[in-house]
């Protein structure tokens, strides 16, 4: 292909997509025409009439239904981030005993990563909250001096109550994630070299400084961008929060949904929601990415 | 960030447009339905009396017979229907985008539902009249709204039944804590495995519900009816002529179960009236005189088509909700009006 025909190949690409996009918005707007459903935001001043089981803030039926939304999100992040925190620990622990020497404890976490990988989230999330909680009834499952106990309420540690709901959807995202979490940091590690692992032993270091000081170190740039993607994952799962009845952002959306019947603006106020999000996320690990780069020179 | 961020809102655009379809304008929804020989009947499918699968792949119950009416009276034929399940948050919309014809699925008529100012549906008469009401254990000693103060209440969420309890606790002004679940069958779990001390729902899923229990007798359902609910078909409120056509057939079966005409005698009574010209009113309902059909877009015989395939009112009632039935509730309101009732069918003149 000649220069010319380059210039041409490119006009004609961009007039063929401009096209698709004019008839892709034509199509909407039409539609939203002719089914009469339209944008409207005016009713998110209006009061909610319905009650929440966990409001994190002040709540009552008569706030509006823009406070719920914000309750629901507020529930939404909450969950997001907590889960994010515990399938990190338990991912990297998973896959530092899957990488090490132990072979117990590395099979052991093989058969983990394999059995939460193969099983449907959904169903993972229905069997903490359903069989795993709820099932406890009402004595007691766990209880230290009062300072930590489990019962089908929830989980109550000093004085901090998590709900079932809460609780089942916690463990259930961070056991789900933690699999995958598990795999990307054994991937990162078995990224290094063998050379290096090598070198350090040579040179006479423990087998812990070594991993500490020389391995890890080089793996880390290749944990970034597999953590990334599993967390952006993890903070879409969240939504799947209505099968076990906790009031997520998704939740609360499909509660207005039918008292309103704007659907189209509530999936709107969703994806963006999440898209903001989970932007959020890749710049936050984008940031942690480049001051990783930037301490290894 | 921003380009991302850009990219991102095009990308979702796209995406909204691809949800939307791209349907003949000009052409009422009636004429569609008749033209694609097929009826897309939207309904629960997760409901025992009234629409539910049979081990058989076959949908049955209450909603899918006023389906099965629907079709054999627009089309002729009742096998030429599509089900849809859907789930409470989907029906509205499935409807204003044309993904279904109409919707016959235990949906509560109200002002907002109704009107042109809310979800923009028109509804056909009443084929039940439910009420809400609340379900606990026996061995917890609750007998009125009043023990469940403070106590957890399992609902479905995103129905009038959460707008209902709210009112009712509201005005009360008991406290409680709603534990609200997608699906019946998730509020019925909580409830069987403790997260909540009550459930609520219509007294019609509640009935249904508990006859599924090991040990159906050791919950009671509380003497309190928070809210009637009119259960009834609906349709796109823009499209008149499918309204009327859904209407006038719910109305033929309540009529011809006033007038005692069944499946089985259904054809003498055709005879009779081809014989009697003298039987004027008869004659106009089964379409032997006059066009009443044609006025509404439907063959003028299309009673006698109704009928034939799913029987009276009263017939359908007793097949899927009677003693006899997987799922007995008492008829009660569901009567027809002579027997004390609320139904009722304007006349065929």
């Amino acid at each position: 292909m000649n220069r010319n025909q380059k210039i041409v190949f490119q006009i004609v690409l961009v007039l063929i997509l401009f096209g698709l996009g004019a008839i892709f918005v034509n199509n909407l707007i039409i539609n939203l025409i002719r089914t009469g459903i339209g944008f409207k935001f005016n009713w998110l001043i209006k009061p909610a009439s319905f009650s929440l089981a966990e409001p994190p803030l002040p709540y009552s039926p008569s706030d509006s239904y823009a406070w719920a939304l914000l309750m629901g999100w507020i529930n939404s992040l909450k969950v997001i981030f907590s889960s994010l925190l515990l399938a990190t620990f338990i991912g990297t622990l998973i896959g530092f005993l899957r990488v090490g020497k132990n072979s117990i404890f590395s099979m052991i976490s093989a058969a983990y990563i394999t059995v939460i990988r193969q099983t449907p989230l959904l169903i993972q999330l229905m069997c903490w909250y359903f069989v795993g909680f709820l099932s406890i009834k009402n004595n007691l499952f766990f209880n230290i001096r009062n300072i930590f106990n489990i019962s089908n309420k929830g989980i109550e540690i000093l004085g901090l109550h998590l709900s079932s709901e809460f609780s089942a959807l916690l463990f259930g995202l961070s056991v789900f994630s933690s699999a995958f979490i598990a795999e990307v940091i054994r991937g990162g590690i078995k990224s290094v070299p063998i050379g290096q692992w090598e070198a350090y032993r040579s040179l006479g270091i423990s087998e812990k400084q070594g991993f500490v000081k020389i391995i890890i170190p080089q793996a880390l740039p290749a944990f970034v961008p597999g953590l990334t993607s599993q967390y952006l994952n993890l903070a879409k799962n969240s939504t799947l929060a209505i099968a076990v009845g906790y009031s997520d952002i998704y939740a609360i959306n499909d509660t207005i949904i039918n008292q309103t019947g704007r659907a189209v603006e509530c999936f709107i106020i969703l994806l963006f929601s999440f898209l903001i999000l989970n932007l959020l996320i890749t710049k936050i690990m984008g940031i942690i990415n480049k001051s990783i780069m930037r301490s290894r020179i | 960030m921003v380009n991302r961020f850009f990219s991102g809102i095009v990308a979702f655009g796209l995406l909204l447009t691809g949800c939307a379809s791209n349907q003949k304008e000009n052409i009422s929804r009636l004429s569609l339905i008749q033209k694609r020989d097929e009826l897309i009947c939207g309904v629960s499918g997760k409901i025992p009396g009234f629409s539910f699968i049979e081990r058989d792949g076959n949908y049955k119950g209450l909603d899918v017979d006023i389906c099965k009416a629907f079709a054999a009276a627009i089309i002729g034929d009742s096998e030429k229907i599509q089900f849809r399940p859907l789930t409470a948050a989907e029906r509205f919309l499935a409807i204003k985008t044309g993904d279904i014809d109409l919707l016959s699925r235990n949906t509560t008529f109200t002002l907002s539902r109704d009107s042109i100012g809310g979800n923009g549906l028109t509804f056909a008469p009443v084929v039940f009249h439910d009420g809400q009401g609340l379900m606990v254990k026996k061995e917890s000693g609750i007998d009125s709204i009043q023990g469940l103060a403070n106590k957890s209440i399992c609902v479905g969420s995103g129905t009038t039944t959460e707008q209902n309890i709210n009112d009712t606790f509201e005005s009360l002004s008991i406290p409680y804590i709603p534990i609200k679940y997608q699906d019946l069958n998730q509020v019925v779990a909580g409830y069987l495995q403790g997260r909540c001390q009550a459930m609520t729902s219509d007294l019609s899923q509640l009935a249904a519900a508990r006859s599924g229990f090991k040990n159906a007798k050791a919950h009671i359902i509380l003497d309190d009816v928070l809210s009637k609910e009119p259960l009834a078909p609906a349709s796109d409120g823009s499209e008149q002529k499918l309204a009327d056509a859904m209407r006038w057939t719910i109305f033929a079966l309540i009529s011809a179960e006033e007038k005692g005409i069944t499946q089985s005698n259904i054809d003498d009574k055709v005879q009779i009236a081809k014989n009697n010209p003298q039987l004027k009113s008869l004659r106009r309902f089964l379409g032997i005189d006059g066009s009443l059909g044609e006025k509404i877009g439907l063959r003028n015989d299309f009673v006698v088509n109704v009928i034939k395939t799913t029987g009276n009112y009263g017939e359908i009632y007793n097949r899927n909700l009677g003693t006899n039935s997987d799922v007995p509730i008492p008829r009660g309101l569901n009567e027809i009006y002579s027997k004390g009732g609320l139904h009722i069918s304007p006349p065929f003149n």
